[in-house]
């Protein structure tokens, strides 16, 4: 089980504007004419590609392979060259890099189903499982780079995620980023992943519907029926008064909503009463996704207190997701391999974890549901339940 | 990495702690109380539990603070979620009196081939002039139907028999069909008959006209002919042949059967039953008695009591979630009714059971002389005498003149369940309706002391039995798939 590398150190880079700290750049094919667009860069990985590009009048390149700094340093106005394991990169992909060390990200991948931009690493909750621990930092250059990303993204983008930290942390500068994916990406699903606690203020939830997007979605977490165990979860006194008054103002306004609740030692023993009191009070809401979590970050750290084998809350599991079926709200599983969930629940089960940190295990292979199921995180210290089978 | 805080942390004691508003009864003579909140979510708890949450003496983990905080019967100071829960909620609820008057009905004919001893208000004539309705006071009554303000209107035809005057539906509903297309108003259309009358004529224009088709089924041959006397005793297989012709022809979504129970459905709910099934019907009403117009008079009404009623209900409807546990699904629509409002905050407003009540403002009768009343139990009081629910006439009034009259204003707002005495404390009021023909005619007084009340009795006998048996899982998720 590997995990793709997403981010990186750039072996050279030469030529890019001094006056800037950063740059995004979008790689292409190098057998087409050279767009002359200052942000397109052509895709090198041979020599024979380099000459290619040069006869079609390409003057600013991004090779993949250790070897090719000095070549494309002689032969181009611009280059970039990355080591050679990020020879994933390829055609449309989007990479912003740090002028001063080199420091690259992947920011978009073509070919992947799972494109998501990390808005911000600053969050007002502390998850005790958190994937992606929060730093207090400024970073809103991040924000700046997205707003250059998104327009050299492919129109027929079918979904994009945003996600942090915590995405509305500067809130106004992000609901112009949604209204720049409105115009730039109108047909793209937009998914943000938000603790909703914004929300709670009425200025800025009419900001967020006054952006008017088509297709856009609040994807919040809600650990609890009762306040102090979210709080205790999230770690943030009052938030889980905040998170539901969030709720409660995106649907006012017609907002779409998703809840999620992610499974551990503190939640999935109530997930069945979570799930009948969701179905009594939040009906209306769009989907609720309830999903295994991801032992890395801050999970690991708290494991002792988290960890739970998804055999041991299977049952919980069944009825809470009936409970929500019965009462007609789109309900999904995410990230729990067939083999835990009861057969009755599979078509709830989806393939939800990101390509780039999906994997299967070795009994797998002989599994008749393989293809059908969402496999393990290789990300962080993945735990493997005892009820981890090749289903016959 | 910062510390991560413990539990406590989160669930200081010393936060102020208070009710939310919420009603409770004692279930049988037992310790246990139930408690439901402003919304009607049902939640049992001990007397020990109970008097905890009253003196406030609860905190986090200890496991009650979990149970009665999800149920929104306590919240803690600052908070606001669970009050705009509750508040949106409620709104929600009560949404069925954005849908102003949705229901119209035409009594075409006080005439009846029929002579059911049950019914309040048919004549044996064949003197058309005196009780059919005109085609004058049809078209007054269309003007005060298209004056309300519901963006879609069901007209219902009612008698005596209405098909006795099927010349003059014909005529109401072309007319209303074309006042719908001019001002944007739906309309959907309903025939009550006893469809001893139903020829292909009448079929091809409900097919043309999309016109539902309700009739009545009392039971077995024997019984409903019992019930239903009409010259040569067939009743029953003139009704059974019209229900299948009418399924054959329109579609088996298009017809109902509603059942009137008379003592002498007491001891056969199950034939009853079966008389449904056979006739692949999707469920059935098991209906009380009314007391109104002749069987008032006739005191058919004092022949059984609200008792003998009840186990008559509680033994169809173990009945029939038997049945469904066979495989077969078949509602009882009374229970699916109130546990749609259980287990659901969509707008019901089911004119019968609803508070405000449904007189005037869920539907509007219009009587074949042009006498408009409040509801089709008030047309039938007054044909014992008592004017009390005749709003006006189609001559002399508006939409508007009828629904702001001192007479529908006053029955209406004596009779909220929300403040009513006994209603206003009761752990049922969310599911429950005020009914004020029905207290005015038994006590003669439109909020009736509930204690007395057989409406009251019924309603918590029903809800009671309910929720006995959602206790058990099987059973309670077969009722949980009747609720829509």
């Amino acid at each position: 089980m590997i995990k793709l590398q997403l981010s990186g150190t750039a072996v050279d880079c030469r030529g890019l504007d001094p006056r800037r700290q950063r740059s995004v750049v979008r790689l292409n094919r190098p057998d087409h004419s050279a767009t002359g667009n200052h942000f397109d860069f052509a895709l090198i990985r041979t020599i024979e590609e380099f000459d290619r590009a040069r006869s079609l009048n390409w003057r600013s390149v991004l090779g993949v392979g250790d070897g090719l700094a000095p070549i494309l340093a002689e032969g181009s106005e611009r280059s970039i060259v990355l080591p050679s394991q990020f020879d994933y990169l390829a055609d449309g992909d989007v990479i912003g890099i740090q002028h001063a060390t080199k420091r690259f990200r992947s920011l978009y991948r073509q070919g992947s189903q799972h494109n998501s931009f990390l808005v911000t690493e600053r969050c007002n909750n502390y998850c005790l499982m958190c994937s992606q621990p929060p730093k207090d930092v400024n970073d809103d250059w991040i924000l700046e780079e997205i707003s250059e990303s998104v327009p050299l993204l492919d129109k027929g983008l079918p979904s994009l995620t945003f996600t942090g930290g915590e995405p509305l942390t500067n809130w106004r500068r992000f609901v112009e980023i949604i209204a720049e994916c409105r115009d730039q990406l109108p047909n793209t699903a937009i998914q943000v992943l938000t603790n909703g606690r914004a929300f709670s203020d009425s200025q800025i939830v009419d900001a967020w519907s006054a952006a008017r997007h088509p297709n856009l979605i609040a994807a919040i977490p809600v650990y609890s029926a009762v306040d102090h165990i979210h709080d205790h979860v999230v770690q943030a006194r009052g938030a889980f008064d905040e998170t539901l008054l969030g709720i409660l103002k995106l649907k006012d306004r017609r907002q779409r909503v998703e809840i999620r609740i992610v499974l551990h030692a503190l939640t999935a023993p109530t997930i069945a009463q979570t799930c009948r009191w969701l179905s009594r009070n939040f009906p209306f809401v769009d989907h609720v996704a309830i999903m295994g979590m991801e032992n890395t970050g801050f999970a690991l750290a708290n494991e002792a207190l988290l960890w739970i084998d998804p055999m041991d809350y299977r049952t919980e599991l069944t009825e809470a997701v009936e409970l929500l079926n019965d009462a007609r709200i789109n309900v999904s599983i995410y990230n729990l391999p067939r083999c835990t969930l009861d057969r009755t629940i599979w078509p709830f089960a989806v393939q939800s974890i990101s390509d780039w940190k999906n994997g299967y295990v070795e009994v797998c292979g002989s599994c008749s549901e393989r293809a059908r199921c969402g496999g393990f995180f290789t990300s962080g210290r993945t735990r493997f339940s005892r009820g981890v089978r090749a289903i016959a | 990495m910062a510390k991560f805080l413990p539990p406590e942390a989160f669930s200081a004691a010393g936060d102020a702690l208070s009710l939310l508003p919420f009603n409770f009864e004692r279930i049988g003579s037992t310790n246990e109380y139930l408690v439901a909140n402003l919304v009607g979510d049902f939640v049992r708890l001990t007397q020990t539990e109970l008097d905890r949450l009253v003196d406030l003496q609860l905190r986090p983990g200890d496991g009650l603070y979990e149970r009665v905080y999800a149920a929104h019967l306590v919240t803690r100071k600052g908070q606001q979620s669970q009050r705009q829960l509750l508040a949106l909620r409620l709104r929600s609820r009560m949404s069925f009196l954005r849908q102003i008057t949705p229901l119209h009905i035409f009594v075409v004919t006080l005439r009846c081939e029929h002579s059911c001893p049950y019914c309040q208000v048919s004549r044996q004539s064949s003197d058309r002039s005196r009780f059919d309705m005109s085609e004058d006071i049809a078209q007054r009554a269309l003007d005060i139907a298209f004056q309300s303000h519901s963006p879609r209107i069901k007209i219902e035809f009612q008698g005596g028999e209405p098909l006795l005057n099927f010349s003059l539906i014909k005529e109401i509903i072309l007319a209303a069909r074309d006042r719908s297309i001019t001002t944007k108003k739906a309309v959907d259309f309903v025939i009550a008959s006893n469809l001893a009358l139903l020829d292909d004529e009448i079929l091809t224009f409900c097919k043309q006209n999309e016109v539902l088709i309700s009739t009545s089924l009392d039971g077995p041959a024997d019984l409903h002919n019992k019930n239903r006397p009409r010259p040569g005793g067939n009743s029953y297989d003139l009704a059974v042949h019209g229900l299948r012709r009418a399924k054959e022809v329109l579609g088996p979504d298009r017809v109902g059967a509603l059942m009137t129970t008379t003592e002498a459905s007491l001891d056969r709910v199950d034939d009853i039953i079966d008389e449904y099934l056979q006739l692949d019907l999707d469920g059935i009403f098991l209906r009380p008695l009314s007391p109104f117009g002749f069987a008032i008079k006739t005191k058919q009404y004092h022949r059984y009591d609200i008792e003998k009623w009840l186990a008559f209900y509680e033994r169809g409807l173990r009945r029939i979630i038997e049945i469904n546990r066979s495989g077969r699904q078949f509602r009882e629509f009374y229970a699916a009714l109130i546990l749609s409002r259980m287990m659901s905050d969509r707008p019901i407003g089911y004119v019968d059971l609803r508070s405000p009540a449904g007189i005037g403002i869920g539907a509007l009768v219009y009587n074949y002389d042009g006498s408009v009343f409040a509801s089709d139990e008030g047309r039938m009081l007054a044909e014992t005498g008592d004017n009390t629910f005749r709003l006006g006439h189609v001559d002399n009034d508006e939409y508007s003149s009828l629904i702001m009259s001192d007479r529908l204003v006053e029955a209406i707002s004596s009779s909220l369940t929300q403040c009513a005495p006994e209603c206003s404390s009761c752990v049922f009021e969310p599911h429950c309706g005020a009914d004020p023909v029905y207290h005015h005619a038994t006590q003669g007084d439109a909020l009736g002391i509930k204690p007395l009340s057989a409406f009251c009795a019924r309603q918590k006998g029903v809800m009671r039995l309910l929720l006995e048996i959602l206790e058990t899982p099987s059973d309670a998720a077969i009722l949980r798939s009747w609720a829509t």
